[in-house]
């Protein structure tokens, strides 16, 4: 018999931190998914003056797990027509690289994932992945909503992510880092000294974009009930919509997570610092973007184009270029 | 690019923060829907329910209806049927004549309608209000019977004298 302790010892620790953070995160995302279904309806029903879920459990605290649990009984189709292997990749596709996605963050002073220097790069790179699985999700299924929902997913997140990434850039330029631990370590516990009073141009933008990534209601032309039924996902039944459903909120808390980040000074809360701050911080955000659901009526797809083409992105460019001179003036 | 453009993009922005405003005031002001099973509407002065029968004011088991037949008239659903009987009720036996004077002929015995059945066949009715309108006593109201369900037709089948000397009863 092979000496466990030994076995052991050959598993470096760095793998071993980076599974136990993929199972942490697996329950993290998990959790908030249905949290986050729980507040959307909450303020849904307030904001229209009823009550939201009630019935089932305290304040209808069990209502999205009697939901998700609805959502895994349902049958799987397979539209005739429809490519399989394309269909039944797309939402995998979309939900497993959200992980990656949360790896780099850090939600308090130890607890990250893996700590690299390229964290913000990462999620940058891999919250691309998303678009790919909408597309192929609305290529695969042989509907013409599906289709459309495709087409207008690429365009929309092509678009929203240069002027996103060129607002993330100031940040990196002011900060001179990619690193989400260091830009955090760089600003300071009091609400002064986060990286929102100097750059609340970038902030504004980013946000803007961020609910445009997640294809949120102003944005949510992909999906878009009232035109195309359901977009992209019109073909899904039971966890193939389950898992995009699932993807969009936890995307929801990525960009929140990484405005926490760059903007409000992450865990590094007023008073004491902590984990709490970060979840605060991140959850004020999420209900802003669930207020603007149940504000905004959605744009038009003219309006959605022109927004960023002729506003978000000539207004980034000089939010940069302004940073990339302060940086070197005062610095 | 001219200072008009931002005038109406700054413009534009502050229409958002409005609109925030006034789905953020709708968000703490108070529901205005209604628990159903736990709670009820009270507020059901308007509400127009199935028509009902309304009771003489000396007696609360007889309709105020004369039986004239306008409600069943004019119905455009033709839900309303109305069934009587004719009672005929013996006259007072004629005076003794005096005398000198011819014996007057036997007065005839009186004839009464009177309202047996009342039945209103909800399934069809339109809830118009004719037969509201055009009744001269004022016997028929609507109801303002809200949460009414029932799970087949034949239970909106109403007879309208019966529910109300129920209602008389109480």
């Amino acid at each position: 018999m092979p000496d466990m302790n030994a076995l052991l010892a050959g598993i470096p620790a760095e793998l071993t931190r980076l599974v136990l953070a993929l199972i942490g995160l697996m329950v993290f995302i998990g959790l908030n998914g249905l949290a986050l279904v729980w507040v959307e309806r909450k303020v849904a029903g307030h904001v229209q003056r009823r009550p939201g879920p009630f019935e089932v459990g305290p304040f209808g605290l069990i209502q999205p797990i009697v939901d998700a649990i609805k959502l895994i009984g349902k049958q799987l189709v397979t539209p005739s027509g429809s490519d399989k292997f394309l269909f039944w990749l797309a939402p995998l596709l979309s939900f497993l690289p959200i992980f990656l996605l949360f790896i780099p963050i850090p939600f308090s002073k130890n607890l990250v994932g893996l700590d690299t220097n390229l964290g913000l790069l990462l999620i940058l790179a891999f919250a691309g992945l998303n678009v790919l699985a909408l597309c192929l999700a609305g290529w695969g299924q042989n509907n013409k909503w599906g289709l459309l929902g495709a087409g207008r997913a690429v365009a929309q997140s092509v678009a929203y992510e240069i002027p996103l990434l060129l607002s993330v850039l100031a940040i990196s330029f002011q900060t001179g880092s990619l690193s989400l631990t260091e830009i955090t370590a760089k600003q300071g516990a009091w609400p002064w000294q986060w990286n929102i009073i100097v750059q609340p141009l970038a902030f504004f933008l980013y946000f803007i974009c961020a609910v445009a990534e997640t294809n949120r209601a102003p944005f949510d032309l992909p999906e878009a009930e009232s035109e195309l039924t359901a977009g992209f996902h019109t073909e899904y039944s039971g966890m193939g919509f389950g898992l995009f459903f699932l993807a969009e909120y936890a995307n929801m808390i990525v960009v929140c997570s990484v405005a926490t980040v760059l903007f409000l000074g992450g865990w590094q809360g007023p008073f004491e610092p902590g984990w709490w701050w970060f979840l605060i911080k991140m959850y004020v955000l999420l209900v802003v973007i669930i207020w603007f659901r149940w504000t905004y009526p959605r744009v038009r797809f003219d309006q959605l184009l022109n927004l960023n083409w002729k506003w978000l992105l000539p207004l980034s460019m000089v939010n940069l270029v302004a940073t990339a001179f302060a940086v070197k003036l005062f610095a | 690019m001219t200072s008009q453009t931002f005038k109406e993009a700054a413009k534009a922005v502050w229409s958002m923060v409005v609109g925030l405003k006034v789905t953020g005031k709708n968000f703490l002001l108070p529901q205005i829907t209604v628990h159903y099973p736990r709670q009820v509407v009270t507020n059901l002065d308007t509400y127009r329910g199935h028509i009902e029968l309304i009771a003489k004011d000396d007696n609360p088991f007889a309709a105020r209806c004369i039986l004239c037949g306008q409600c069943e008239n004019n119905c455009p659903s033709g839900c309303i049927t109305i069934e009587s009987v004719t009672r005929e009720i013996p006259a007072e036996a004629p005076k003794e004549p005096a005398p000198g004077e011819e014996a007057k002929p036997a007065p005839k015995p009186k004839k009464v309608k009177e309202l047996t059945q009342f039945l209103l066949d909800y399934n069809l009715c339109s809830l118009c209000g004719l037969c509201v309108q055009n009744c001269p006593v004022d016997s028929l109201r609507f109801s303002r019977d809200v949460y009414l369900a029932g799970f087949s037709r034949g239970e909106f089948e109403f007879e309208l004298l019966e529910m109300l000397q129920k209602r008389g009863k109480k």
